[in-house]
């Protein structure tokens, strides 16, 4: 219901709402939002919202930092996804925090500082090809591994998995990957080993594991124990003990998706006692 | 696109999971996948689903003239498509070495298998005859298109009626839907695809390949059969070597699979002749469980929201008079006037409320209650004074008051969360164990 009624209400009315407002809520593509610095501007008569302007007062106020699916167009903030705007607050100091849009969505798009898992799909010269799920493959520089030198290459073949991160994702351009911090350390990246389990998920699902307060994988890490990466690509690579027991946690982890924190706990516990 | 890459580890996993009789979605080495059959509100339109693999079926008919060689004979036409929104490594508009491999067999399984009565399609010799054409889109890619299209060919040709036609003398009449009952293709029987998939140079054998599975198959081979064990069509295809004993085997496990699909067939179009007699609701849009969209919404489902939904009802009821007010444009002094949610009434009315509130609530509601009815209560003294109307004035106002029903509300739901958190995995488990034991 909730669903159905806020977009019809926003159509209807083709007026910005201001973003406070619908935190938490389903937004549409097209539809435009006031942020909180515009809402309580000092127009007399006014409704007490206008619509974003970027000018100099409102930067004194506090920067707003606008996530995936927002975009500025002109000075006014329209969404681009669909999907619940979320919220988060300044960490310190003043400012909007970040407002963003959580979709649901399968397709990647490299974002710069992204850590994924990809696929090698070519050796070319001195740059390896990654595949990570993106719309063209991403670009490795052999000498972007820890310890690398001209003389000593990393033992990388086709079809091998790489836990990277982007410092190159624009538009319109070939997404670079390193397997070194800024400090040229591995930092837990580079060529993920030969057995465990690969495989995809939903980006909205990883986004949820990732988040600091995930009970998911805590119980997970009890059942039993493994070896996991996570990719902000939607891939998942796990590693137990046995194929039974990897195989589980897959299908568990994938499941999870849409099952509510009490089916998550029965089936957990069912699972403990098996 | 390019097609995702398998990776090593996949191939490895994989391989090695079905040396161990395992399989990644939990089946056993003969199990398919779910099989799921719905259909459009039009006749000959379906969409079969094997596990996440989905193809949509459609038939329609027209009147041609027949080949010369078959003078007496229909038409029957079968085009497969594999459009990008399946995978994004196909590519539209070009006839892939996979996709001629489908139709072909597609072909063979249904047009040389005589499944369907081409002379009863035959209107006037030599002249008019039915051409049927079976579309097949498919629609996600998640491994054996072609058991899943073979299953979609014959559903929708099974759903499929065809406009009645008469014949007098040289006039031939085509009755439209209202006039006559249009009638059904006369279907011999059911040819269905099962798909074998080989690993090891034939050491293993997996019914019902998925997408992973058969990239890291060594060989397929597919039976078509109908539920009187006649073998339709056969084909091996990857190269491998196979004993006569293992085709053997595979055509007895065909013959089960078959005749399990066939029965679920004919259960599904029962079901919907059922309920297109009755004249109850049927189409895609009715036989598709909403869950997909929902997702996020779910995770709101265990929270006890009764307290809160009378609250919010008698928060509602509470609330409403005030808008009846508002809807007479206020005349304060010549000139001036006044609509809107600003007039003093308003404050009263809410705040009124919120007491009821507290009093049901109890103590710990009423304490984060105490902050916010004093600032109220000084905002009603405020306007209580000011006699005269001020609009500017309550524009900061307005934004207090829509804020302070949104945040008792969330507060009392947090507060049952956390309750509720706490009690569950208390009971849960514990109930568990005890109906286990019994069982044991």
């Amino acid at each position: 219901a909730e669903a159905a009624g806020v977009p019809a209400e926003s159509l209807a009315g083709c007026r910005a709402r201001a973003a406070r407002t619908v935190l938490d809520q389903v937004v549409l593509p097209g539809e435009e939002l006031l942020l909180p610095d515009q809402e309580d501007g000092d127009g007399p008569g006014g409704a007490g919202e206008r619509p974003l302007r970027l000018n100099a007062a409102a930067r004194s106020r506090g920067r707003v930092v606008c996530g995936p699916g927002l975009r500025r167009c002109g000075d006014r903030l329209l969404v681009t996804k669909c999907g619940r705007l979320r919220h988060k607050e300044p960490g310190s100091g003043s400012g909007g925090g970040v407002y963003w849009v959580d979709s649901q969505q399968k397709r990647y798009v490299p974002v710069k500082g992204d850590h994924v898992i990809g696929i090698v799909t070519a050796k070319s010269g001195d740059i390896f090809k990654v595949d990570v799920g993106g719309s063209e493959p991403a670009s490795l520089s052999y000498l972007a591994f820890e310890g690398a030198t001209k003389r000593n290459r990393p033992n990388v073949q086709v079809g091998d998995l790489i836990y990277g991160q982007f410092v190159v994702a624009n538009k319109d351009m070939e997404p670079e990957m390193v397997c070194i911090d800024s400090c040229g350390r591995a930092n837990g990246m580079g060529v993920i080993g030969q057995d465990g389990l690969l495989f995809k998920v939903t980006l909205g699902l990883i986004r949820k594991l990732l988040a600091p307060d995930c009970e998911i994988l805590q119980e997970v890490g009890k059942l039993y124990p493994l070896e996991i990466v996570f990719g902000m690509n939607g891939r998942i690579w796990v590693k137990a003990k046995t194929i039974q027991q990897t195989l589980i946690l897959a299908n568990i982890l994938e499941a999870c998706e849409h099952m509510t924190a009490d089916q998550r706990k029965q089936i957990f516990s069912r699972l403990a006692e098996s | 696109m390019k097609e995702t890459p398998l990776s090593n580890c996949e191939r490895r996993f994989l391989l090695r999971a079905i040396e161990e009789k395992k399989r990644l979605d939990g089946r056993q080495t003969y199990d398919y996948r779910n099989i799921k059959i719905s259909f459009g509100t039009d006749y000959g339109c379906c969409i079969v689903e094997l596990g996440k693999t989905r193809v949509l079926g459609q038939v329609s008919c027209e009147l041609v003239s027949p080949k010369l060689n078959r003078a007496t004979e229909g038409i029957l036409f079968f085009n497969l498509e594999l459009s990008q929104m399946a995978a994004p490594a196909f590519e539209p508009g070009r006839q892939s070495d996979l996709l001629v491999k489908l139709n072909r067999l597609l072909e063979r399984c249904l047009r040389n298998s005589k499944c369907i009565d081409t002379e009863s399609l035959c209107v006037v010799a030599g002249e008019k005859v039915w051409q049927i054409r079976v579309d097949l889109h498919l629609l996600n890619h998640d491994g054996n298109i072609i058991d899943a299209a073979s299953i979609a060919a014959i559903v929708a040709l099974c759903h499929f009626r065809r406009p009645d036609v008469s014949v007098q003398g040289d006039e031939v009449t085509l009755y439209t839907l209202e006039e006559r009952d249009p009638v059904p293709l006369s279907i011999h029987h059911m040819p269905i695809c099962v798909s074998f998939a080989f690993f090891q140079q034939g050491t293993y054998l997996l019914v019902d390949p998925s997408e992973r599975e058969e990239r890291v198959m060594d060989g397929l081979l597919v039976i078509a059969m109908n539920k009187h064990r006649e073998i339709c069509t056969i084909q091996s295809s990857g190269g491998i070597m196979l004993l006569k004993d293992q085709v053997l085997r595979c055509s007895k496990i065909a013959g089960v699979k078959v005749v399990e699909i066939t029965e679920l067939i004919q259960k599904a179009l029962e079901n919907d002749q059922k309920v297109r007699k009755e004249g109850g609701k049927f189409g895609f849009v009715e036989s598709m469980a909403n869950q997909r969209i929902t997702a996020f919404k779910m995770e709101k489902a265990p929270i006890d929201t009764s307290d809160v939904e009378e609250k919010a009802e008698e928060i509602i009821s509470e609330a409403e008079p005030p808008s009846e007010v508002v809807s007479k444009p206020v005349l304060w002094t010549p000139g001036t006037a006044q609509i809107g949610e600003g007039i003093e009434n308003s404050w009263g009315h809410l705040e009124d409320s919120e007491k009821e509130d507290e009093d049901e609530g109890g103590s710990d509601e009423a304490i984060i209650l105490d902050g916010m009815k004093m600032d109220t209560g000084v905002e009603v003294s405020n306007i209580g004074s000011q006699d005269a109307p001020i609009v500017l004035s309550d524009s900061e106002e307005e934004e207090m008051i829509i804020l302070e029903p949104d945040k008792n509300p969330k507060k009392i739901r947090t507060q049952t969360i956390s309750a509720t958190q706490v009690k569950a995995p208390s009971k849960k488990p514990v109930k568990k164990r005890k109906k286990k034991r019994a069982a044991n």
